[in-house]
């Protein structure tokens, strides 16, 4: 009887689920706990809640939404990285007959979670965010269309990232791999809850990513300030335009999926089941479906950041804009027909193979287009190596040599041979690590001073770029080596000694990784610290280009007093050049969305609502829905969301701006 | 857009780098709600396409021939497609302001969808009790998955259409509510498109 009871309040969730009995866990979570109270002590004690709360949570503010995009990718990054020490230390030593630190159940759950939270909580928030900075402010726009939409999406993301932690304290994550493919997925096989984290995590969080596709479209379509026309829209605006096109074309295809996953393992349907007709093959398309699409996601906004550094710091025009803009279409397009290319052994035929192939070769000239066009760029530029370019060069060379294994991977026979081994990891990291996450730290660097009024410090952003690019080699190169040699991927222990000096150069080169992430958390402490002096009263710190730069940094709320009027692509050049003098009076009120707590109340409630789910605490997940709904209900019984900035206000701070700014 | 391109070219020669007045944006809900629904639309599109691929996938239980009663599904559809004539009904009464007999087209509208919903239960319980549910076989699984989609769709759009009313019969017929009517319009129109698919290519084809 009172095991009934006990299952009827807490569904599957017993006190087993603490992993108490192990020990790596335990000193995490007593990290984690003090690290965590210290953090909200501190917060209590300088009575920051209602500032935080007033000022940012409820904020529908796009700027502000893309700061706290940004901070939760670099909190997530920090969890997602230490998955990555973890696994490297695991293989440098796990060798004859040493099973290292981790045994293989756990193995399994960190290469799960590394790859989850890097690709969804560390890759996509960050280019979210830099978009939800950036992309209002180079369409000279006052916020996006949706501002609530806004913040509830980015409540969303968090909400997903809050219910994949979840999982390292109560119960587990998925030992699946990060796509989960079935009939290891299934309920057969992995009975746990770890696939259910897994599952509601991605679910929730990528309803926030497909709203805030829908919204950064529709501001790019309606929002551009008159006179710019699609083809003068700044180049980082059009991959950021397309990056949202994807989003919104493949998001619904990973929900539609993961639902599918999710009905086999609940109501015991049989889409992906090896009985009663199932098809794991099919879940294996319908995922790469939405997979393939989504490495472009995360790579054309960066992209568009090399191009703004590229001809900022070469004091040129962008060469061949249009190109790069048909470039980035064609991207767009032929990543929707690649995705064949994941699963080339998996018995499609030689015909299928041949035609995905070739469209993955194609690919490459669209990619090698851009890549000319950022040399021609340079080309007789007048080049500032400031630390956002170097980041750029570093990316060109190293996404080039891992654009050229990806071609390589692209000839089916060869992947035949390289199917599932290191030489893939090697690939993508060598792609996403120096194409996303070297574009990351470019637009990090470039707009930190537009958010926050102050550069960031260059020699430790220096030191963090050079640990990041020589870690990068020595981590992933042996991995080439040893994908060649025929070693697969996720293996938490190994038979044959000789290999064991290729992990252990990895190993060092993921250190010296942790020493360019240390620099890079010291580069924005010593900033802080030091803001005074790298204060940028100009708002154009770089002698901008475009928008963005015309206002003060950080820029007001409502962005731009005027609405811009726009004659070229390189706008605030040509307004530099050609006389413009910033109104000083005739100022008028402006019109604002107003702020909100029901994005965060939401994304709240879908974190309860989400570990109801996994658990089976049905109840509660009855509760937290119902409330979501009536959530819901009522903000929209809301219909006073907006207000006016007196035209004195305005004029009080952009006077402010004139004592600030150098006579003219 | 294009109606803002006179000012790049200032007849007096002077460039003009900001505007005086106050900039209004044209509104995006619609664009924003129909991108919305097409991100929607590729997700009944997987659930075609699931069907598709395990439409055959038997497992030697029932197939559709078997199962499917096409009288009763003929009068579902009828109930969806009246209830979109009822709704467009609806919207020409907002059109002219009158909130009364808008609201009540709004109710006969929502009579329709419920009658819909509860004959497409009345089916799901039935084939439930024939042995036919969606554990049965990959086949009733796509089935049921892609019917019942379509169900909780509608079952959104009933409830949405009743916190209208209210809203409507609070407020009127202003701007914001108008908006809302209109992306609600939309949403119901493209519940029966995708209805048309389902009753074609599932029923119709399975049957015939």
């Amino acid at each position: 009887m009172t095991a009934d009871w006990t299952s009827l309040l807490f569904g599957k969730l017993t006190l087993e689920a603490i992993p108490y009995h192990e020990p790596i866990l335990v000193v995490t979570f007593i990290g984690v706990a003090i690290g965590g109270l210290a953090v909200l002590g501190a917060l209590t004690y300088f009575r920051l809640w209602g500032y935080l709360w007033k000022e940012w949570f409820t904020s529908i503010d796009h700027k502000k939404i893309g700061i706290m995009y940004i901070v939760f990718a670099i909190i997530m990054l920090l969890r997602g990285f230490a998955d990555a020490l973890m696994m490297r230390f695991q293989q440098a030593i796990a060798f004859n007959g040493h099973e290292g630190y981790f045994p293989p159940h756990h193995y399994d759950q960190i290469f799960t979670a590394h790859g989850v939270i890097m690709i969804f909580f560390v890759a996509m928030p960050f280019v979210t965010g830099l978009m939800n900075f950036v992309v209002p402010l180079q369409i000279g726009a006052r916020d996006v269309s949706f501002p609530f939409l806004n913040n509830f999406s980015f409540w969303m993301t968090v909400a997903g990232g809050i219910i994949v932690m979840i999982s390292l304290f109560v119960g587990e994550f998925a030992k699946t791999g990060w796509l989960a493919y079935p009939p290891l997925s299934d309920i057969a096989y992995s009975p746990d809850v770890g696939v259910d984290y897994y599952i509601w995590g991605l679910q929730v969080a990528g309803i926030g990513t497909l709203l805030s596709g829908v919204n950064l479209i529709a501001t790019i379509l309606k929002m551009r300030a008159p006179g710019m026309s699609m083809m003068k829209m700044p180049v980082f605006t059009w991959t950021a335009f397309c990056t949202n096109i994807l989003i919104v074309a493949s998001f619904p295809v990973l929900t539609a999926v993961l639902a599918l996953l999710t009905l086999d393992r609940y109501v015991g349907t049989h889409f992906f089941t090896n009985t009663d007709g199932g098809s794991a093959m099919l879940y294996v398309n319908l995922i790469w479906i939405w997979g393939h699409p989504e490495v472009y996601i995360l790579v054309l906004p960066v992209f568009g950041v090399f191009s703004e550094v590229v001809s900022t710091f070469s004091a040129k025009r962008l060469f061949g804009y249009t190109s790069m803009v048909y470039a980035t279409c064609v991207i767009t397009i032929l990543s929707y027909i690649v995705w064949l290319h994941h699963f080339f052994t998996m018995g499609s035929g030689a015909s299928v193979n041949s035609f995905f192939g070739i469209t993955t070769m194609i690919i490459s000239i669209p990619t090698g287009a851009k890549m000319f066009n950022w040399l021609f760029t340079m080309y007789h530029g007048r080049i500032r190596y400031e630390v956002s370019m170097l980041w750029t060069i570093g990316f060109m060379v190293t996404f080039v040599i891992g654009g050229m294994t990806g071609v390589l991977l692209a000839v089916p026979p060869a992947d035949f041979v390289l199917h599932n081994s290191l030489f893939l990891i090697a690939h993508f990291h060598n792609v996403i690590i120096g194409g996303v996450v070297f574009g990351v730290f470019a637009g990090i660097n470039f707009w930190f001073p537009k958010a926050f009024g102050f550069r960031l410090n260059a020699f430790w952003g220096k030191m963090s770029f050079w640990f990041w690019l020589i870690g990068f080699y020595f981590a992933f190169m042996p991995l080439y080596v040893l994908g060649l040699m025929g070693v697969t991927r996720r293996m938490s222990q190994f038979e044959d000694p000789s290999l064991q000096i290729w992990f252990i150069i990895a190993a060092f080169g993921a250190f010296l990784i942790l020493l360019g992430i240390g620099s890079f958390i010291i580069q924005i402490g010593y900033s802080i610290w030091k803001r005074d002096e790298l204060r940028d009263e100009t708002g154009d710190p770089w002698n901008g280009r475009t928008l963005e730069w015309s206002t003060s940094s950080p820029p007001p709320a409502y962005n731009f007093a005027f609405t811009p009027v726009v004659h070229e692509v390189d706008q605030w050049w040509f307004m530099k050049s050609n006389g413009y003098r910033r109104p000083l009076s005739g100022f008028i009120p402006i019109h604002m969305p107003k702020n909100t707590g029901t994005g965060a109340i939401l994304g709240a409630l879908s974190v309860v609502f989400g570990f109801a789910m996994v658990w089976h605490i049905w109840w509660l997940a009855i509760v937290s829905f119902v409330a979501i709904i009536a959530t819901t209900i009522h903000h929209t019984f809301n219909y006073n969301r907006d207000f006016y900035i007196p035209a004195d206000e305005v004029a009080a701070v952009e006077a402010r701006r004139t004592q600030m700014l150098p006579a003219e | 857009m294009s109606a803002n391109t006179s000012h790049n070219a200032q007849p007096s020669g002077e460039l003009t780098f900001y505007l005086r007045e106050e900039h209004h944006p044209e509104q995006s809900t619609m664009l924003g709600f129909w991108i919305y629904l097409m991100s929607d639309c590729l997700i009944f599109a997987i659930l075609f396409a699931t069907y598709a691929v395990l439409g055959h996938s038997f497992a030697g239980g029932p197939d559709a021939k078997e199962l499917f009663d096409l009288k009763l599904v003929a009068i579902n559809t009828a109930m969806l497609l009246f209830s979109s004539i009822t709704y467009g009904f609806a919207m020409l009464e907002m059109e002219k302001g009158n909130k009364g007999l808008m609201l009540s087209w709004m109710v006969v509208t929502f009579f329709f969808g419920a009658c819909f919903l509860g004959i497409e239960l009345y089916e799901f319980h039935h084939l439930i009790g024939e042995g036919a549910g969606p554990w049965r076989s990959a086949f009733l699984s796509s089935f049921f998955t892609l019917v019942g989609t379509h169900g909780l769709h509608v079952t959104c759009g009933l409830v949405w259409m009743a916190v209208l009313m209210v809203q409507m019969n609070k407020l009127g017929i202003t701007a914001a509510n108008k908006r809302r009517m209109m992306t609600l319009s939309m949403f119901w129109h493209f519940l029966d498109v995708i209805w048309i698919g389902v009753f074609s290519f599932v029923y119709l084809m399975g049957v015939l």
